[in-house]
């Protein structure tokens, strides 16, 4: 198999708060099209570390690459190669599907006859045709998550970057939404995702496991369970986050 | 007889022509940890704010500890704690502050009822002097229940206190909970976790503004109405796609690495899924029955 290029490479990742360590020389890299699980506790500094990733805050030191710009001199050109969702915010309530996605790929720099063809093929996808004039509050939940997906990547990242994407969805919209995390990897997009449901971990190819600032681990998940003889990755995550909490 | 803590009787609150509660009736009894399980939107937060006495229901009645939720709401206040799903605490105030805060609405003291909150608010004492906004998801959420508990209610309104808290977090929370209820205290909480359900003396199962199913978490796993196989191969993506298309299959949900797939009670023939799967070039092959898990239960019960 021909090795992968990586699209995000991290070195000695250093960023403090005061004299408080919130990434703690971090080292990894991110492969072309891999799903890349970043788990951890709360505080661990999952949210410093992504905030650096997408070139909205400076790190304290070390190397950083992400789609092949730095993250200290070229932040302009990751944000155009990135896409980015999180539970929090993404879509705007009070506008209609059709005006969320013409604002998002308008952000993106897509040209207005761009912007007519790819908002038509996205409403074809997801089956929203007849939601197309619907404000974002009177849609069900389950189609927000989904729109605020395909509007991450409407301009075609490299890279996009998911923050807890699927908190308080239902059980049934949660597969579905991994079913497009799927393709889009499929499609060659880089999935960067946070999650606290550790079934999910399971769907990645590589899950890094911060603890304190720490990567306590960084493996495929079949490796994981195997070195620490747990059934399932939520006994890994017990393990290695327990652990330091206790000692 | 059973003493009754929470009736509710065909409540309905509309948000608009929506109903976030449309026509629910249960009981809670007391001293029992009851748990609503359900996504964001379901109406846990909307059932839990006309049970604190903070919302009116457009329709039906209810009552918390023989008071009426609408007529009697000076006298529930006093006897409830409640912790809403955002954090209750005044964050540029520090530990103690906040608990004192608390203490005193209530007309009490920390020292009076200290020993109520010993085992949990001893955990984060040592930064009593510390911002509530400078702790972590794990002491705000302790501090947030030493709150809600410093002026000895008799019921308790937890809404979502461990929506994105990691999982260590989450177990001590629900052990803690474990210990409340040892205590006596009747305790409702409601969470967006399906793992959590089995926390609960009982759950009620709610999705758009009605309850699926209300039982005992065993009892929601014994209703599963099909047979229920965890079928895994190397490849889940494709592993998915085939069984999907498996004659006879009810359902079929990643778990994880592996696949549930379920089927009409005795109609399952192993040998025949195992040819079916290696003609789609299936390999490292396994196939286990298994009991359904909360999760499950759910996604069928969405399904009817």
């Amino acid at each position: 198999m021909v090795e992968k290029e990586d699209i995000i490479i991290v070195k000695d990742l250093v960023k403090k708060y005061g004299s408080f360590y919130a990434n703690d020389h971090l080292s990894f890299e991110v492969k072309k099209g891999e799903i890349f699980g970043f788990l951890g506790a709360n505080g661990a500094g999952k949210t410093t570390a992504i905030r650096i990733l997408c070139g909205l805050s400076y790190p304290t030191s070390g190397i950083l690459k992400v789609a092949g710009f730095d993250v200290y001199t070229q932040r302009d050109e990751i944000k155009k190669n990135i896409g980015y969702m999180s539970q929090k915010f993404s879509l705007y309530d009070d506008l209609t599907v059709f005006e969320n996605i013409r604002f998002y790929a308008g952000i993106y720099g897509l040209s207005k006859k761009e912007i007519e063809i790819r908002s038509n093929r996205l409403m074809e996808k997801l089956i929203l045709g007849e939601a197309r004039d619907k404000l974002i509050r009177d849609i069900p939940q389950g189609w927000k998550q989904k729109l605020a997906f395909s509007v991450a990547i409407i301009h075609d990242p490299k890279i996009v970057f998911l923050d807890e994407p699927t908190g308080g969805v239902d059980p049934i919209t949660r597969r579905q939404f991994w079913d497009l995390i799927y393709q889009a990897a499929r499609d060659g997009i880089t999935v960067f995702v946070t999650t606290h449901y550790m079934d999910e971990a399971e769907y990645c190819d590589r899950v890094t496991i911060m603890v304190e600032g720490r990567i306590a681990a960084l493996d495929t998940p079949e490796a994981l369970k195997k070195r620490y003889n747990s059934a399932n990755m939520n006994e890994v995550f017990l393990h290695l986050a327990r652990t330091k909490v206790l000692s | 007889m059973t003493q009754v803590s929470i009736s509710v009787k065909a409540v309905t609150r509309k948000y608009g022509t929506h109903p976030a509660l449309d026509a629910i009736s249960f009981d809670v009894k007391k001293g029992e940890l009851f748990g609503f399980i359900g996504p964001d939107g379901a109406g846990k937060t909307t059932l839990f704010r006309i049970l604190t006495t903070l919302l009116l229901p457009d329709e039906g009645e209810a009552t918390v500890e023989g008071l009426d939720v609408v007529k009697d709401y000076k006298k529930i206040r006093r006897i409830i704690g409640y912790m809403p799903g955002k954090f209750s605490l005044y964050m540029d105030l520090t530990v103690e502050e906040n608990l004192k805060f608390y203490a005193t609405i209530f007309g009490t003291t920390i020292e009076e009822n200290y020993h109520l909150i010993k085992a949990i608010y001893s955990q984060i004492e040592p930064f009593r002097k510390r911002k509530a906004g400078q702790l972590s998801g794990g002491m705000k959420q302790k501090l947030a229940l030493s709150c809600a508990l410093i002026h000895k209610p008799v019921l308790l309104f937890l809404d979502e206190p461990t929506t994105g808290v990691d999982a260590v977090s989450r177990m001590e929370f629900w052990d803690m909970l474990k210990r409340l209820k040892e205590g006596g205290i009747t305790i409702l909480v409601s969470t967006p976790y399906m793992d959590e359900a089995s926390l609960c003396d009982r759950v009620a199962l709610i999705q758009d503004g009605k309850i699926l199913q209300l039982s005992t978490p065993q009892q929601v796993v014994d209703h599963f109405p099909y047979e229920l196989y965890n079928v895994s191969s190397g490849d889940i993506y494709n592993l998915l796609a085939d069984l999907r298309n498996y004659p006879g299959m009810m359902s079929c949900y990643a778990f994880g690495q592996a696949a549930h797939i379920s089927f009409i009670k005795e109609t399952f023939r192993e040998t025949h899924l195992r040819d079916f799967l290696k003609e789609k070039e299936h390999n490292q092959l396994t196939i286990e029955p298994i009991n359904p898990n909360i999760e499950d239960c759910f996604m069928e019960l969405m399904n009817r």
